[in-house]
């Protein structure tokens, strides 16, 4: 019944703050998410890390449709929801310094937000998580429509048209096995399962392409990436912190979940291609990156080499591969939302985030610089960070699988530290300008969301063991299941 | 079967109205007789009652579609009761209206063609009539004479069809014919199949598919908002029934005749209407076109299984009926006197009155198939049932003009969110504010529990 509440508390919230519109909107959904985030924590304290699923309801739906509402929690689904519940707190403690327009309305999309996320990670029937996966869609596309900068009308029609375009293939993909399942059909994983391995390469094939798009575009993976950069840089900050540091993730746990146990021939045909585009991807954003002269389009670029980094490391189908992607996904979402809240501060104080009209910030304001400078290397994945545990667990495993792959993918961390360390030092050191001489340093709520979090990057780097153990045997699982059909077909 | 003597009743008290003089209470009046047709249509379920030498038959699809029709025309009499507001000719429209909801409950309940062809004409003759409503209106007249000229054609083509149909099988009976056909395969003269290719034809310009459309963008524009609302709901719910009656029994034997046929209209009706609703800068227009486009979903439905495609068909139309009335009813509150509303019209509604803009972006969210919004559920139904019957490349084509379409419906969407105001706030009255969040709630239900529905049938 906790994954029932972790689901659908969020829900009620943000239909009561839609409906009801109450003062200080931001109090109220603070408070919803603080306690989202007890109760998922509870969850995780007395999950059994051997136990397999764990609190899950199977109740029937929509009959006619094949469709339940089956919703588990195992290791993945666990440190993707943790995830989700740490990181929205942060999101809505971050916009305590703007004013936004229609504040209930904000607030209530961003729990409505969470509500879907939750259930794409925890959801174990096909149609169920196509839901969710829609469902997370609405909110972002209004929050980014309403609240987002001067071309967001066209950049997030893109947006919401590409990625609606990808889900509706996996959607088709996902209907073509229900049809396969035997007896009453049913869209339960278990049996789409095993109706995907029991297809012939080619329509396995067909089937891997339909939901690998899907799951590219939301990532993004080059090159389905193009809507990306525009949609990040347009959208208000609590936006880019919703899409970069949980959206995304959907992507990549899609892949995990949904792609590699569901067509093993398919994945094992063109897991190769995979890692290759993605590892393409690296290098792409890394240079584009580099030559950014808007900090938060760097940002923007910067995730995509990272995410292509995750993908990769996915696709070798090694254990060390999927739980480093796991942790690098933790990782990758705390350092993101840091950054991109980095760059809200400087935005709000400087009115820019173009780096050439930066500069200087280091000697005004040494609390922030600081703080930058821990992410910043968390990001460049300096050892005892949280980014270096995920980056070294997925070069390892790409180095294993292609030693040549590895060692272009290993350049990421090169490439990552010429532009970041680029970006800090024109925008932080060097000689400070009339609008960056006045920069204030760090206040109350900033404090409140960036030191815990520069504390988690160090204490995830410096200590990773429980977040690797979470999930652990689900990947174990995941990795078995996948190996167990294609050895089998051999 | 007492449904339909309901609504032929209140259509006769309305025109009595004028001259008893009881204009007041005709709106109340017809809203209870309608609710009471429903009450009857809900105690009739199950029975299949056959009437008037079985040329009447209600059985549980005419008696679905008679409830939908119904349910739709209820919703309707209250999106659309500013169009009743005006002094003259009150009671003509009501009545005009309540003989064209008839023919509608006729087009689903025929079993003989005589009776498919009074249904249409009662149906269509109301119609001329109201499309041209607005006297002064040039436009209006326009659509009027257009829908009266087009539609006479169609209804010719039909009329031709059943008379060759007729002459191969020497009866008008829909079953009898579909048992002819059955036995007497492979004997049929060819002007059997041609009769059966000009019904398609006449039910196509009925149901505005592709390239039989033409007709319907400038009928649905120049009518007055309210009328082409009842058009695009009540009238294509019929006309779908009546297609389906025809071509799933009397000419189901025949499917390879008539299916390329239809495939072709079908995938032109996608591509076509969905591509040329971006273009347009009237939302009536743009709905217009909206409406034709949904036809070809029902069509591909109806091609991957003619036989079982009735649920998802009846779906499908719930769904769509909601939604369109949803839309077209903001369309009428936004418009005000102004009958062509432009997109930007809708610039910044959002800050103007935010109800009818939530209201109308779950209609436009539904109507673009959107999860979890019960279009989302019709436009999945009709994609499940092609691609269990192998029509895989078609749900593709299907996919890229549902994509179009939410390119043209969230136009209206960000003008409404992202442009700034150009009016004042609007004000609405509070009947219109409590049809609004009934309908997101049915919008939501039907989202949310879609089974009963989809089961009904």
């Amino acid at each position: 019944m906790l994954t029932v509440f972790l689901i659908f508390f969020p829900l009620l919230i943000s239909v009561l703050l839609l409906v009801l519109k109450p003062a200080h909107a931001k109090v109220w959904a603070l408070a919803a998410s603080i306690i989202e985030l007890a109760a998922s924590l509870f969850v995780a304290y007395s999950f059994d890390k051997n136990g397999g699923l764990q609190y899950f309801v199977n109740v029937p739906w929509i009959d006619s449709l094949g469709l339940s509402f089956y919703v588990a929690i195992d290791g993945i689904s666990l440190l993707l929801v943790l995830l989700t519940t740490v990181l929205v707190p942060f999101i809505i403690l971050s916009s305590f310094g703007h004013q936004y327009e229609k504040p209930s309305t904000f607030y209530g999309l961003i729990l409505m937000m969470q509500m879907a996320l939750v259930g794409v990670f925890t959801a174990r029937d096909g149609l169920l998580f196509y839901l969710f996966w829609e469902a997370a869609l609405i909110p972002i596309y209004f929050i980014c429509l309403i609240w987002g900068g001067a071309e967001r009308g066209r950049i997030t029609l893109k947006f919401f048209i590409y990625t609606l375009a990808g889900s509706l293939f996996m959607l088709v993909a996902l209907v073509y096995l229900y049809f396969l399942t035997p007896g009453e059909h049913t869209f339960n994983i278990y049996a789409l399962y095993d109706a995907g391995a029991a297809l012939g390469p080619y329509p396995q094939a067909l089937i891997f392409w339909a939901m690998f798009v899907a799951f590219a575009i939301k990532m993004p993976v080059f090159p389905f990436h193009t809507w990306q950069p525009d949609t990040y840089t347009n959208a208000p900050t609590q936006g880019t912190m919703l899409l970069s540091g949980i959206m995304l993730k959907m992507g990549i746990y899609g892949v995990i979940r949904w792609l590699l146990p569901l067509v093993p021939l398919g994945v094992k045909e063109w897991g190769l291609t995979a890692v290759i585009i993605s590892v393409i991807g690296i290098i792409y954003a890394s240079c584009i990156a580099i030559v950014q002269k808007d900090l938060k389009r760097l940002i923007a670029y910067s995730s995509i080499a990272h995410v292509g980094l995750i993908s990769a490391g996915i696709f070798t189908l090694s254990e060390t591969g999927i739980q480093g992607a796991m942790i690098q996904m933790i990782s990758h979402g705390i350092l993101v939302v840091a950054l991109f809240f980095i760059v809200d501060i400087i935005q709000r104080r400087t009115q820019t985030s173009e780096l050439i009209k930066l500069g200087g910030i280091r000697n005004a304001a040494p609390i922030f610089t600081t703080v930058f400078i821990i992410v910043m290397l968390g990001s460049v994945a300096l050892p005892s960070t949280s980014g270096f545990v995920g980056e070294f667990l997925l070069i390892n495993s790409l180095v294993q699988y292609k030693f040549a792959l590895g060692i272009v993918a290993g350049l990421t961390i090169i490439l990552g530290a010429v532009y970041m360390l680029r970006s800090f030092q024109q925008s932080m050191s060097g000689e400070a300008n009339a609008i960056t001489a006045t920069f204030t340093d760090l206040t109350g709520h900033e404090k409140l969301v960036l030191y815990p979090i520069v504390l988690m990057i160090i204490v995830i780097g410096v200590y990773p063991a429980p977040l690797l153990d979470i999930s652990e045997s689900a990947v174990k699982n995941i990795v078995e299941i996948y190996s167990n059909y294609s050895a089998s077909v051999k | 079967m007492n449904a339909l003597f309901v609504i032929c009743g209140l259509g006769i008290i309305s025109l009595i109205a004028e001259i008893a003089n009881f204009r007041k209470w005709l709106i109340s009046i017809i809203v209870l007789g309608l609710l009471g047709a429903a009450a009857l249509v809900v105690a009739d379920w199950n029975t299949a009652v056959a009437y008037y030498h079985d040329m009447l038959v209600f059985d549980n699809f005419s008696l679905a579609f008679t409830g939908l029709i119904i349910g739709s025309s209820l919703l309707w009499f209250w999106t659309a009761s500013d169009f009743f507001e005006a002094l003259f000719h009150k009671t003509d429209k009501s009545a005009l209206i309540l003989f064209a909801i008839a023919g509608g409950v006729l087009m689903t309940s025929f079993n003989n063609m005589a009776m498919l062809f009074l249904g249409i004409e009662i149906l269509s003759i109301s119609l001329y009539v109201l499309a041209g409503s607005r006297k002064e209106d040039l436009g209006s007249n326009e659509a009027a004479f257009k829908y009266f000229l087009m539609g006479s054609f169609a209804t010719g083509f039909l009329l031709f069809g059943i008379t060759l149909v007729y002459g191969a099988t020497g009866t008008f009976q829909i079953n009898t014919i579909a048992n002819y056909v059955l036995t007497h395969a492979g004997e049929l003269p060819s002007f059997f199949y041609a009769g059966a290719l000009l019904m398609l034809i006449g039910l196509a310009f009925k149901i505005s598919a592709v390239p039989f459309h033409f007709w319907a963008p400038d009928v649905y524009e120049g009518s007055p908002t309210a009328v082409t609302g009842f058009m695009s709901t009540v009238v294509k719910i019929a006309a779908i029934a009546s297609f389906f009656k025809i071509f799933a029994t009397c000419f189901s034997t025949i499917a390879p005749v008539w299916y390329t046929i239809l495939l072709v209209i079908m995938v032109l009706t996608l591509v076509i209407a969905n591509i040329t609703a971006v273009y347009q800068n009237s939302v009536k227009r743009m709905l217009a076109y909206s409406s034709v486009g949904h036809v070809g979903y029902i069509l591909l439905a109806f091609l991957a299984d003619h036989k079982e495609s009735d649920g998802t068909i009846f779906f499908y139309l719930a769904a769509y009926a909601v939604s369109s009335l949803a839309a077209f009813g903001a369309l009428i509150l936004v418009g005000g006197k102004e009958e062509n509303t432009l997109v930007e019209r809708f610039n910044g509604l959002f800050k103007r009155n935010p109800i009818v803009a939530v209201g109308l972006t779950i209609a436009l969210l539904s109507l673009a198939g959107i999860p979890p919004l019960p279009g989302f559920f019709g436009k999945y139904l009709v994609f499940a049932m092609a691609i269990n019957n192998g029509m895989i490349p078609y749900v593709i084509v299907a996919i890229v003009t549902s994509l179009i379409g939410v390119y043209y419906y969230f136009r209206v969407i960000i003008a409404m969110y992202f442009k700034d105001a150009v009016a004042e706030p609007l004000k609405v009255s509070t009947s219109k504010e409590v049809l609004i969040v009934v309908l997101i709630l049915i919008t939501l239900a039907l989202g949310i529990f879609p089974d009963f529905l989809i089961q009904l049938l």
